[in-house]
C-alpha cells in the first residue's frame, strides 16, 4: 500500500512501486494531463510537480513519490474556473497541438512557485528540459510572463481584500 | 590548516618584503600595440593555433555558458573565493587586442598579464610555461584572429588576503617552475610528444593531480586524483579507481569519442575536454594516449582479473536497438530503500540493453561508485547529463527534484555497496547538501563531444 | 447586415429528388480558378461549373451542414484537427455564412461513418477544400432557410434577414432555423456559386476567435486519442524489428505470457505484440518480449557520411518540368552553380503514435489520429481482408504530426492486435524509439542549381535539378502499413509514385515563381527508398525553396545587388512583390547594421506556387568558434487570401518558422549500415528553449473576398532560406549542406 497525495486528494494505491508516476496518474487516477512523450526524461511532456518541484513523472517511480504531494495540471484549476496559469495560456492562445502544454505548464508553475517574477532568461533556462515540436515557444514564454502578472494581481487583490 | 599555512606565507612574505621582495615581485607593463589585422597572420599558423587552443581547453574556461567564445566571465570556484575568467578575444578595450606577442608569451610562460599583474594559477601557467615558442606563436595568431567580443567579466570575489596579487609572487617562488618542456631521452618521440601535450597545454594535472592548501599541484603525487568544479577528478595512475583498468585502446576511444563501453561517458568538466579533443590529429592523440597509458601503468594481476570479471558479468549490455523498450535485468533480492530506488529508478536505463553512449552504463563498470568520494555519483544523480543545444549528446535526467536527501543517501549507499569496491564513503550527507545548495557550483556540462563512433563501434558489436 | 441578394430560385427536381437551387452571387469567395466567375454579380442559371472546394466530391449541402428541429446545428468536415486550429476556423466560416453565433455550432470531424471523404488533411488544403465547401454550403443553406421563411411568411426573401439563427421579418415576426428545417430541405445539391456575405460585413470571419480546444488542453481534460479510456480497455505494445529488413528467427514468449497482467502475446510473421491489463504491465512485458526475440538482420542502409552521393547514385526517372526560352544557350555572361543537400528529417511528434481498436465479429472500429480516416480505413480493411464497410475509422486528436508519421501504422497495429483479442477496446501506444525509428521520414534530397547573369545584373538563364524520393507513401493500399508489411501474410509496400504537378512532391516549388527569360527545371525521381519515407510538412518545397533562396542570394552577391532588391527585380506577381516588400519594411531591412557575429537573410516563396505567399527576413547570431548559430529574430509577411482566423494564422506561421529553423540548423536522421540510430531526443536533437529567438513577428496581408490560400506549410521553405542566408551573411561563407550544424559552421569559419 502506497500513499500518494494528488492535487490535495489522498490516495492509497496497491500499485507496484516501480510503476512510473505517469502511469499511476493516467491509468489509475484517470488524470490525463501528464502525457507520455519519451519515457526517458528528454522531452518534459510528463512533467508534474512533486512537493512543489518539477519532475519527469515518466521516470519517477511511485516509490519516490510515496508520501509526497503531487500536483498535476488538473490541480491548477478547472474548465469552469481556470487558474491564473491556465488563463494565461488561454489568453495567449499558447498551444497548437497542445500535447506538450500540460508539461510546459507544470514546469512553469514550479518556476513561479519558486520565483514569482522570473526574467525572460530565467524562464527560458527553467523551460529548457521541455520540448515543443509545433513551435509554440514564443507564446508559451509570453503566457508564463502573463501568468506571473496575473498571479501578482490576484495576490495583490487578495491582500487588498484581506486588509480590514 | 589552510589558515595556518596562509599565516605562514604572510609571515614569509613579510620577511621577504623587508629584504626587497617587492622588487622581486614587480613586473613591468608591456606597452600596448595597435590591434593586429587578422589578415596579418598566416592562415596555416592560425589553423595550428586552433588545434592547440583545443588541446588547451581554452574555450571551456574562457567562455561563460551561452556567452561568446573566449569572452570570459565563467566563474571558477576555488577555496579562496571565486575567480571570473578573462576575455581573451582581441577586443582592444576588454580583451587582449592590445597585447603584443611578447605580452601573450609572458602570460603563458610567467603568469603575468600585460600590465604586469600576477595572474592567479587558476590560469594554468604552471603548465603553459612548458609550451614552445612556436606553439605560443600559433596560439597568439589564433586568438588575435578570433571575433572580438566587447565584454568585461565580473571582478574576482576573493577573500582577503587572497585578493592581493602580490601574494602570487610568493606563491610562484614556492611552487612555480618556469621552463619550456625538455624531452626525456629515455623515452621515444611519441612518448615525449605526449608528455609535452599532457604536461603542457592539455594541463591534465590541473584537475587530476591533488593540490596543496595553497592551491598548488603536489608534484610528488602527480595524477593521484584531484578535483574540478565540484567533481572528483579520478587518479590516472596506479591508484585509478576504475573497475576495468584503462588501456591504450580504451583511452584512445574515450578521448576521441567521449565514451568507452568499459568506462562510460565523459561528463562534468571532462565533457568539454573531450569535445575539444575532437580537433586533435590522430598522431597527437596517440601521443597523448601513449603518455597517459604510461602514467596509468600496468594493472596488478588481481586488478586485471577483477576487471575481466566485471566485463564478463555485465556483458548483457547492448544487445538490441531499443532504449526504453529494452529489458532491465535488474534483479536484486535486497530489500533496502536504496535497492528499491535503484531498481525502480536507475535499473530501467542502467541495466537496459541499449548500448553506450546513449544507453546508461552498467554501474559495475562505472568509476563513479568506485571513486574516493560520493561526489560524482551524487552530482550525476542530482543533475544528470543535460541536453546539448542542437547537437547529439547523451541525456540523463537529474533527480534533484524527485529525491529527498534521505533518498539520495540511501541510493548512494546502496550503489557503493553493490557496485563499488572500497570502504563506505564518509561525508555523503555533506556532499549531497553541498551539491544541492550550490555551496560549490557543480560544473554541469552537456556532452556534445560524444559521438556514437559509427564505423568504430557498430551497435551490434557491443555485446 | 446582409447585402442584397437577387435570388433566381427554381424548384427543379433533379435525378434523385434533390432540390436544386441556383444563386447569383453579389460577392463570392471561391476556390482559386473560380474566382473570376464567382466575382461576377447578377443572376446566372447554373451552368455546369465545377463546385467549389470539396463540394466537388460531396455535393449535397447536408453532407456539410445539418440543422435539427431543435435548432442544433452540426458542421461536418472530412478534415481533422492536427493542432493547426482548423476546427475553430471551419466553424468561423460556417457561423459567418449561416448567420449564427459561433457557440451554436458543433463540428464533426472526420469519421468514415459520418463525414464526407476529404482524403487527407494535408498540403495546407483544409481551408481551400473544406473551408471553401463549408462556406458555400453554409451560405447556400442560409438562403434556402430565408427562402423557406419567405414562403411561410408570405414575404419576398429580400425583405428578410437571417440573424443569430433566426430569419426575421421587418414586422418583427421571426422563425428559427430549427422551425424552418424539414427533412429534405438541405438535402440538395450545391451550386457552383453562392450568395456569400460581403467581407465588410464579417463579424466572425477575419476575427481572432479563440480556439475552442485550448481550455481542455490546459486543464487536463481528455483531449487526445492517448487519453481515451473506453470501458474494458486493455493495453498493447508492439515489439518492432531492430531494423527494416530484420526477420524474426525465434521468440520464446513463455516468460512473457506468464508475466503479471499479460493477456496475450501476438505473433504474426515479423509482427510481435503483447497485450496486458494495465499500461505499465504492457510496457514491462514488451521489454521482456523484446529481449526474448532473436532477429536476423541485413546491412542495407547507405553510408551516412556519403549520403548525397548515395542519393545521386540511385536510379532515377527524369522529367523536365519546366522549359522556358532557350536554357543553356551559352551566351557568355557570368555563370554560377551550386549543389545543395538535405538529410532525412523526422516528423518528431512529441507524443508517439497511438490508436485504439475494437473488433467484434467481422467489424472493426479504430480511433486514430491519422490525417486521412478514409484511406486508413481502406488500408486496414485490405490488411484484414474485410470489406471496407466493415471497418470504421474515427478521428481522435493526437500529438501534432506535421505529415505522415506513425499514426496510420499505429492504427494498423491496433486493428491487427484487436482482431487477435476481440470484443474489448485495445489501446496501442508506441514508444519513443519506435516512433523515431519507424516513422516515414522526410526524404534526403540533393539539388543542383546553375544560372548565368546578364550584363544588367539580372538572371538570364536558370537551371534547377532536384533528386528525390517520393514524398508520399500514405495509405490507401494495405502495403503502406507496417503491420501489413510485417505480418506473415505480408503485403509489400506499393511502388512509389511521384506526386503530380502543379503541387508536386520532390519537385514541389522547384519551379521558381521568379521570372527568367530562359529556365529549365528537371525532376529526378528516385523510386528506390533506402529509408522509409513519406510526407513531411511542405514536402519537397522545403528543400527547393531553401536551394532557390540560397542561390538567389549567391547570385545577388555576385552582382552586388541587395537581396530584397534582387528578388523584386525578378518578381512580376504583384501579391508576391507586396509580400516581399512588407517583410522587408517591417524588418527594417534597408537600415540593418551589420555587426560582427550577426547576419541578416531573406527568404520568399509562394507555397506550391498556388497557395499562400510568405516572405521572411531573419537575423541570426553565430559564434564561429563554437559554431553555435541562433535565430535572433524573424519578421514574416503572409498573404493567404481572405483571412479567417488571424491569430490562428499567426500561430501557424510562428510555429512553422521555429520548426523550419530547427530543421535547418540542427536536425538529421542518423543510421549505421543496418539500423536507424537517431531514436530519441538525445540522438535526434531539436530546438530547445535556449535556441528560441528573441522575437518573431508575423504580418498578415488580408485579401478580402479572395480565395483561401493554404498557409500551414508556407513558411517552411522561406524560413530555411532566410536562416541560411543570414548565417552566410554572418560568417561570410556559404554552407550548402543541411543542417547548418555547429560542426559545419566551425569548419566554414576556419
Amino acid at each position: 500500500m502506497i500513499k500518494l497525495t494528488v492535487n490535495g486528494h489522498e490516495h492509497e494505491l496497491e500499485t507496484e512501486p516501480d510503476t512510473p508516476l505517469l502511469y499511476v496518474l493516467r491509468d489509475e487516477l484517470a488524470l490525463s494531463g501528464a502525457k507520455f512523450g519519451c519515457g526517458l526524461g528528454q522531452c518534459g511532456a510528463c512533467t508534474v510537480m512533486l512537493d512543489g518541484k518539477a519532475v519527469f513523472s515518466c521516470l519517477t517511480p511511485l516509490l519516490l513519490a510515496a508520501g509526497k504531494n503531487v500536483t498535476t495540471v488538473e490541480g491548477l484549476g478547472t474548465l469552469e474556473a481556470p487558474g491564473p496559469l491556465q488563463r494565461a495560456f488561454i489568453e495567449e492562445q499558447a498551444a497548437q497541438c497542445g500535447y506538450c502544454i500540460a508539461g510546459m505548464m507544470m514546469r512553469a508553475q514550479a518556476l513561479l512557485v519558486k520565483n514569482s517574477s522570473p526574467t525572460d532568461a530565467e524562464i527560458r533556462a527553467a523551460m529548457e528540459p521541455n520540448l515543443c515540436r509545433c513551435g509554440t515557444h514564443m507564446r508559451i514564454l509570453r503566457a508564463i510572463k502573463r501568468a506571473a502578472a496575473l498571479i501578482k494581481t490576484a495576490d495583490a487583490g487578495a491582500a487588498g481584500r484581506a486588509r480590514p | 590548516m589552510i589558515l595556518r599555512n596562509l599565516m605562514g606565507l604572510v609571515v614569509v612574505l613579510g620577511a621577504l618584503s623587508a629584504g626587497g621582495f617587492s622588487v622581486y615581485a614587480w613586473r613591468s607593463e608591456i606597452p600596448e600595440v595597435a590591434p593586429a589585422q587578422p589578415s596579418r597572420f598566416d592562415p596555416e599558423l592560425v589553423r595550428r593555433g586552433a588545434g592547440l587552443a583545443a588541446v588547451g581547453n581554452c574555450n571551456s574556461c574562457h567562455t561563460r555558458t551561452g556567452g561568446p567564445s573566449f569572452a570570459g566571465g565563467l566563474r571558477i570556484p576555488t577555496q579562496f573565493g571565486s575567480i571570473y575568467t578573462t576575455n581573451i578575444t582581441p577586443d582592444p578595450e576588454t580583451g587582449i587586442g592590445l597585447w603584443s606577442e611578447a605580452a601573450f608569451e609572458r602570460a603563458m610562460r610567467d603568469g603575468v598579464d600585460r600590465l604586469g599583474r600576477h595572474l592567479y594559477p587558476a590560469f594554468p601557467y604552471d603548465h603553459f610555461t612548458h609550451v614552445t615558442d612556436e606553439d605560443i606563436r600559433a596560439l597568439y595568431a589564433y586568438f588575435m584572429t578570433r571575433q572580438p567580443a566587447h565584454a568585461t567579466p565580473r571582478a574576482n570575489e576573493l577573500r582577503f588576503p587572497f585578493d592581493q596579487r602580490i601574494l602570487l609572487a610568493g606563491w610562484k617562488l614556492l611552487f612555480f617552475r618556469k621552463g619550456v618542456f625538455q624531452p626525456d631521452e629515455r623515452h621515444d618521440r611519441r612518448w615525449n610528444r605526449g608528455a609535452y601535450l599532457v604536461e603542457g597545454l592539455a594541463h591534465c594535472g590541473g584537475c587530476h593531480t591533488p593540490r596543496n592548501t595553497l592551491g598548488a599541484e603536489r608534484g610528488n603525487d602527480a595524477y593521484d586524483g584531484g578535483e574540478a568544479e565540484g567533481w572528483t577528478a579520478y587518479a590516472l595512475n596506479v591508484d585509478s579507481p576504475s573497475p576495468v583498468p584503462w588501456d591504450k585502446d580504451a583511452l584512445f576511444q574515450y578521448l576521441r569519442h567521449g565514451w568507452h563501453e568499459a568506462h562510460g561517458m565523459a561528463r562534468g568538466p571532462m565533457a568539454p575536454v573531450v569535445d575539444n579533443l575532437n580537433a586533435l590529429e590522430d598522431d597527437d592523440l596517440l601521443a597523448v594516449v601513449t603518455y597517459i597509458a604510461a602514467v596509468v601503468g600496468t594493472p596488478s594481476p588481481e586488478r586485471a582479473r577483477r576487471g575481466r570479471s566485471v566485463l564478463e558479468q555485465t556483458s548483457g549490455n547492448g544487445a538490441t536497438l531499443t532504449s526504453d523498450s529494452a529489458a532491465p535485468s535488474g534483479a536484486t533480492n535486497e530489500r533496502s530503500e536504496g535497492a528499491a530506488i535503484y531498481v525502480t529508478t536507475c535499473a530501467p536505463c542502467h541495466e537496459s540493453s541499449r548500448p553506450l553512449p546513449y544507453g546508461g552504463i552498467n554501474l559495475a563498470r562505472s568509476t563513479g561508485p568506485n571513486g574516493p568520494t560520493a561526489r560524482n555519483l551524487v552530482n550525476v544523480i542530482l543533475w544528470g547529463l543535460p541536453p546539448s543545444d542542437g547537437q547529439r549528446s547523451p541525456i540523463m535526467p537529474g533527480f534533484n527534484n524527485a529525491m529527498t536527501d534521505d533518498q539520495v543517501r540511501a541510493l548512494v549507499t546502496y550503489v557503493r555497496q553493490r557496485f563499488g569496491h572500497g570502504p563506505t564513503w564518509t561525508n555523503v550527507d555533506q556532499d549531497i547538501r553541498d551539491a544541492r545548495a550550490g555551496n560549490f557550483k557543480v560544473g554541469i556540462y552537456p556532452a556534445p563531444g560524444t559521438d556514437p563512433a559509427s564505423g568504430v563501434i557498430s551497435q551490434r558489436e557491443v555485446r | 447586415m446582409m447585402n442584397s441578394v437577387i435570388l433566381s430560385r427554381r424548384r427543379v427536381l433533379a435525378g434523385a429528388g434533390a432540390l436544386v437551387v441556383s444563386f447569383g452571387a453579389a460577392h463570392a469567395i471561391g476556390q482559386e480558378g473560380n474566382t473570376a466567375q464567382d466575382m461576377q454579380s447578377g443572376a446566372r442559371v447554373s451552368p455546369p461549373a465545377p463546385l467549389p472546394g470539396s463540394l466537388k466530391d460531396a455535393p449535397l449541402l447536408d453532407s456539410w451542414i445539418r440543422i435539427d428541429g431543435d435548432g442544433g446545428i452540426t458542421v461536418f468536415t472530412g478534415k481533422v484537427e492536427l493542432g493547426q486550429g482548423i476546427k475553430t476556423s471551419l466553424l468561423q466560416v460556417a457561423a459567418e455564412q449561416l448567420s449564427v453565433p459561433l457557440q451554436a455550432l458543433k463540428l464533426q470531424t472526420a469519421d468514415t461513418a459520418l463525414t464526407p471523404n476529404e482524403g487527407f488533411t494535408a498540403g495546407s488544403h483544409s481551408m481551400q477544400d473544406s473551408g471553401t465547401a463549408i462556406m458555400h454550403a453554409a451560405a447556400q443553406s442560409r438562403i434556402i432557410l430565408v427562402g423557406e421563411a419567405g414562403r411561410r411568411l408570405g414575404l419576398p426573401p429580400d425583405q428578410l434577414e437571417a440573424k443569430d439563427g433566426f430569419v426575421q421579418a421587418p414586422d418583427g415576426r421571426k422563425l428559427s432555423y430549427g422551425e424552418l428545417v424539414s427533412e429534405q430541405i438541405l438535402h440538395v445539391r450545391a451550386q457552383p456559386s453562392s450568395p456569400l456575405k460581403h467581407p465588410n460585413s464579417f463579424s466572425v470571419m477575419n476575427t481572432p476567435v479563440r480556439r475552442a480546444d485550448i481550455p481542455a488542453m490546459v486543464t487536463g481534460a481528455p483531449a487526445y486519442v492517448q487519453d481515451m479510456r473506453p470501458p474494458g480497455m486493455v493495453h498493447a505494445r508492439v515489439v518492432r524489428p531492430p531494423s527494416y529488413e530484420a526477420q524474426l528467427v525465434s521468440v520464446d514468449s513463455e516468460a512473457v505470457e506468464n508475466a503479471p497482467g499479460v493477456l496475450k502475446v501476438v505473433r504474426d510473421g515479423n509482427f510481435l505484440a503483447v497485450i496486458a491489463v494495465s499500461e505499465y504491465q504492457a510496457v514491462k512485458a514488451m521489454r521482456l518480449l523484446a529481449a526474448a526475440a532473436r532477429w536476423d538482420e541485413k546491412s542495407a542502409l547507405p553510408r551516412l557520411s556519403d549520403l548525397p552521393n548515395a542519393i545521386l547514385s540511385l536510379p532515377s526517372q527524369d522529367s523536365e518540368i519546366l522549359r522556358q526560352g532557350q536554357p543553356e544557350s551559352s551566351s557568355g555572361g557570368r555563370k554560377l552553380e551550386a549543389k545543395y543537400t538535405k538529410p532525412y528529417h523526422s516528423h518528431g511528434s512529441i507524443g508517439p503514435s497511438c490508436a485504439i481498436a475494437e473488433a467484434s465479429g467481422d467489424q472493426v472500429t479504430v480511433w486514430t489520429h491519422t490525417q486521412g480516416v478514409f484511406p486508413d480505413r481502406d488500408a486496414i480493411a485490405g490488411m484484414l481482408h474485410l470489406p471496407k464497410e466493415n471497418v470504421r475509422c474515427i478521428h481522435a486528436e493526437g500529438s501534432g504530426c506535421y505529415g505522415h508519421n506513425g499514426a496510420d501504422d499505429a492504427a494498423g497495429d491496433a486493428a491487427l492486435i484487436a482482431r487477435a483479442y476481440p470484443n474489448v477496446p485495445v489501446r496501442v501506444q508506441w514508444m519513443r524509439e519506435q516512433e523515431h525509428a519507424w516513422e516515414p521520414y522526410g526524404p534526403a534530397m540533393v539539388t543542383h542549381l546553375a544560372a548565368s547573369l546578364g550584363d544588367d545584373g539580372s538572371i538570364r538563364d536558370w537551371q534547377h535539378e532536384v533528386w528525390s524520393n517520393t514524398h508520399s507513401m500514405r495509405p490507401g493500399g494495405a502495403g503502406a502499413l507496417l503491420a501489413a508489411q510485417h505480418m506473415a501474410d505480408r503485403v509489400p509496400a506499393p511502388p512509389p509514385k511521384p506526386l503530380p504537378l502543379p503541387e508536386g512532391g520532390g519537385d514541389r516549388n522547384a519551379i521558381p515563381l521568379y521570372k527568367f527569360p530562359n529556365a529549365r527545371v528537371v525532376h529526378h525521381f528516385l523510386p528506390a527508398m533506402p529509408l522509409r519515407v513519406s510526407a513531411l510538412r511542405a514536402l519537397g518545397a522545403y528543400m527547393n525553396v531553401f536551394s532557390i533562396e540560397s542561390f538567389m542570394d549567391e547570385l545577388a552577391e555576385a552582382v552586388g545587388t541587395d537581396s530584397v532588391e534582387f528578388r523584386l527585380k525578378h518578381l512580376e506577381d504583384q501579391r508576391a512583390r507586396d509580400t516581399v516588400a512588407k517583410a522587408a519594411e517591417k524588418f527594417n531591412w534597408s537600415a540593418f547594421q551589420k555587426r560582427a557575429g550577426r547576419g541578416r537573410g531573406f527568404g520568399f516563396a509562394r507555397y506550391k506556387n498556388l497557395a499562400a505567399y510568405c516572405a521572411i527576413a531573419a537575423e541570426v547570431e553565430v559564434d564561429r568558434d563554437s559554431g553555435r548559430a541562433k535565430l535572433v529574430r524573424a519578421v514574416a509577411a503572409v498573404d493567404s487570401g481572405q483571412i479567417v482566423n488571424p491569430d490562428g494564422l499567426v500561430n501557424q506561421v510562428e510555429g512553422a518558422i521555429l520548426q523550419s529553423t530547427s530543421w535547418t540548423l540542427y536536425e538529421s536522421v542518423s543510421f549505421d549500415d543496418t539500423r536507424i540510430t537517431s531514436i530519441d531526443w538525445a540522438t535526434y536533437p531539436i530546438m530547445r528553449f535556449a535556441q528560441v529567438p528573441e522575437s518573431i513577428e508575423v504580418h498578415l496581408i488580408n485579401r478580402p473576398g479572395q480565395p483561401f490560400l493554404g498557409a500551414g506549410e508556407t513558411a517552411q521553405g522561406p524560413a530555411a532560406g532566410a536562416v541560411a542566408n543570414a548565417v552566410a551573411h554572418a560568417i561570410g561563407k556559404r554552407i550548402r549542406d543541411l543542417p547548418l550544424s555547429g560542426e559545419r559552421i566551425r569548419q566554414a569559419s576556419m
